[in-house]
């Protein structure tokens, strides 16, 4: 019976302010959308550096005969200096560091060379031009800082290099493209808030006589303000659900189907990922409506 | 019933109370006239006693009940227990007769079982036993004060208060809605009604509140609308700033409008 007359009061107050129902719906679907999307980027830059950091290495580069400066002196690093550089990794305090290495030599570096960029590309590159390398696969890739300052310097070494540091760029185009999208999401949700308050307002305005006599005859607050309530996160449902469908839409058609038709090994996020950024859109929405709702609705219901 | 002890209402921005110092006691089964100029208080007495203010001083008991100490929260099961008529009636117009009263018992949580028992029965007491399918612009002045009488009272309230409630009505109407609300009397609710209306009052030689500035000027058991004792007039007058006790007097059958000192 309360359930049933709750429901049917939601319904008049639907039919009762169209224009302003709808309304909410687009301004929650479109700042709901943005936060889907800020949500997204999060989630590429995290997955991006969880691949990336996994490969990323410390490459030890060493001099070759063609290379004057960091005190190489155009003389390719002897056995010695190898041997050193070598000690230096296998004992402490490097050693603890450090999960594995491995040395390239000018062979296997032109062999790594050909396959990366082709033969075309590769012509007038010989094996000797390309350095030896010592890859350094850390236990922590964010030790990095103590192998660079350990081995730069020593004899034999052209550079250390910790290759998470070319990537840095573009985790940081990323964050701020995803900074962008929580600003305008927030911007938006405010609007939404605000929004929502209003035709909370109007509605209750329009049923001021209702809420009058509910208040003389002694209906609790709860049931008064209930159906406001529900007005209010089943608007901001309708347009938290499209919202959902637009984050989902965007990663099956522009993510997988636009981005990941380019080879590449860049993993991008995917629709499982849409699919658990959908709920948490759902419950925004649902939370946010719910509190401005109450708090517009609160003025009628003083005692 | 109702107690209230040194009850004061000051609203903001106004330094006259609208309530100064009012102390009564009215009983359970009591008919109680409140009479007085607009303004005198009478509508503050009557927010104040359904706790839809709070006083400025003073406290306020209302079915045992300490106002002062009643949380917001409980106020809407306190306010079950009161029944509120207006001189506008306040039906709601898109719903039927049945359909106005039945909504009192409907958010109220009453089963619909209930409800097509209750409603029915009290349209019959108030005698518009086969108007139920009606809406209220369908209805006469007279028809719709019973619907809203009847709103009042279909949860069997223990107080009912009436705010001017045959202020809109012609007297042949206003003496069957007075018929009505004496039979709901003598059932046992205790009625409290604020009114201008000096032939009902006179007629019906109930307890009578006069408040006038906010202060009780005369409380008097099968009183009149108009003071008959001349004594009570003096002990009562006799700080106010004019002499009241010739025009008074004289003012017998006089409406209090034309009263000197309470046109404004």
């Amino acid at each position: 019976m309360r359930l049933g007359l709750i429901l049917s009061e939601v319904g008049q107050g639907f039919r009762r302010n169209i224009s302003m129902v709808i309304s909410v719906i687009l301004v929650t679907f479109i700042s709901l959308t943005f936060v889907g999307a800020a949500i997204l980027l999060q989630m590429q830059i995290g997955q991006m550096k969880g691949y990336w950091f996994d490969r990323a290495q410390v490459a030890v580069y060493l001099c070759t005969d063609f290379v004057d400066a960091n005190g190489c002196a155009l003389t390719e690093a002897t056995t010695d200096q190898k041997r050193n550089i070598e000690q230096q990794l296998e004992t402490e305090p490097l050693a603890g560091l450090i999960n594995h290495w491995e040395f390239e030599n000018h062979d296997q570096a032109y062999a790594n060379y050909l396959e990366q960029f082709g033969e075309e590309a590769s012509s007038f590159v010989e094996p000797e031009f390309l350095p030896e390398t010592f890859w350094v696969s850390l236990k922590d890739p964010e030790q990095s800082a103590a192998i660079i300052e350990r081995l730069t310097g020593e004899p034999g070494v052209e550079e250390v290099l910790d290759q998470r540091q070319l990537l840095q760029p573009i985790f940081d185009a990323l964050a701020a493209a995803s900074y962008t999208a929580i600003g305008i999401a927030v911007l938006m949700l405010v609007a939404a808030v605000l929004l929502i308050a209003t035709t909370i307002r109007l509605s209750a305005f329009s049923r001021r006589r209702e809420i009058g006599i509910m208040r003389l005859v002694g209906a609790s607050n709860r049931f008064i303000q209930t159906p406001f309530i529900l007005e209010g996160v089943l608007a901001a449902l309708i347009g938290a659900v499209l919202s959902g469908g637009a984050v989902v839409a965007i990663v099956h058609f522009f993510v997988q189907g636009y981005l990941n038709a380019v080879p590449g090994t860049t993993p991008y996020v995917d629709l499982g990922d849409a699919l658990l950024v959908v709920p948490i859109l759902l419950a925004i929405g649902a939370v946010l409506a719910a509190i401005s709702a109450a708090v517009a609705i609160r003025r009628y219901l003083r005692v | 019933m109702i107690l209230f002890d040194q009850v004061t209402k000051t609203y903001k921005g106004n330094n006259r109370p609208a309530l100064g110092d009012v102390s009564l006691e009215i009983l359970r089964g009591e008919f109680v006239f409140l009479v007085g100029a607009s303004g005198s208080g009478k509508s503050s007495f009557l927010r104040l006693v359904l706790k839809e203010e709070n006083p400025t001083r003073g406290t306020i008991h209302v079915l045992g009940q300490n106002l002062g100490r009643l949380p917001a929260r409980k106020v809407p099961y306190f306010r079950r227990n009161l029944g509120v008529v207006f001189q506008d009636f306040r039906l709601l117009p898109q719903k039927t007769v049945f359909d106005n009263v039945a909504f009192t018992l409907q958010v109220i949580g009453k089963s619909k079982g209930f409800i097509h028992e209750a409603v029915p029965d009290v349209l019959k007491m108030v005698g518009l036993a086969g108007k139920a399918a009606r809406f209220p612009h369908e209805l006469s002045g007279g028809e719709q004060q019973r619907v809203a009488i009847a709103r009042a009272i279909v949860n069997k309230p223990a107080i009912l208060l009436a705010d001017e409630p045959t202020g809109n009505l012609d007297p042949a109407t206003s003496a069957g809605i007075m018929a009505l609300l004496e039979r709901i009397n003598l059932g046992g609710t205790t009625i409290l009604m604020a009114t201008h209306d000096a032939g009902i009052v006179d007629k019906m030689k109930r307890r009578v509140i006069e408040l006038s500035g906010g202060r009780i000027m005369r409380d008097e058991r099968q009183g009149g609308y108009l003071t008959q004792t001349i004594e009570i007039q003096h002990q009562q007058v006799r700080d106010a700033p004019d002499d009241r006790t010739v025009p008074r007097i004289q003012s017998h059958l006089v409406q209090p409008t034309q009263r000197p000192e309470e046109s404004e």
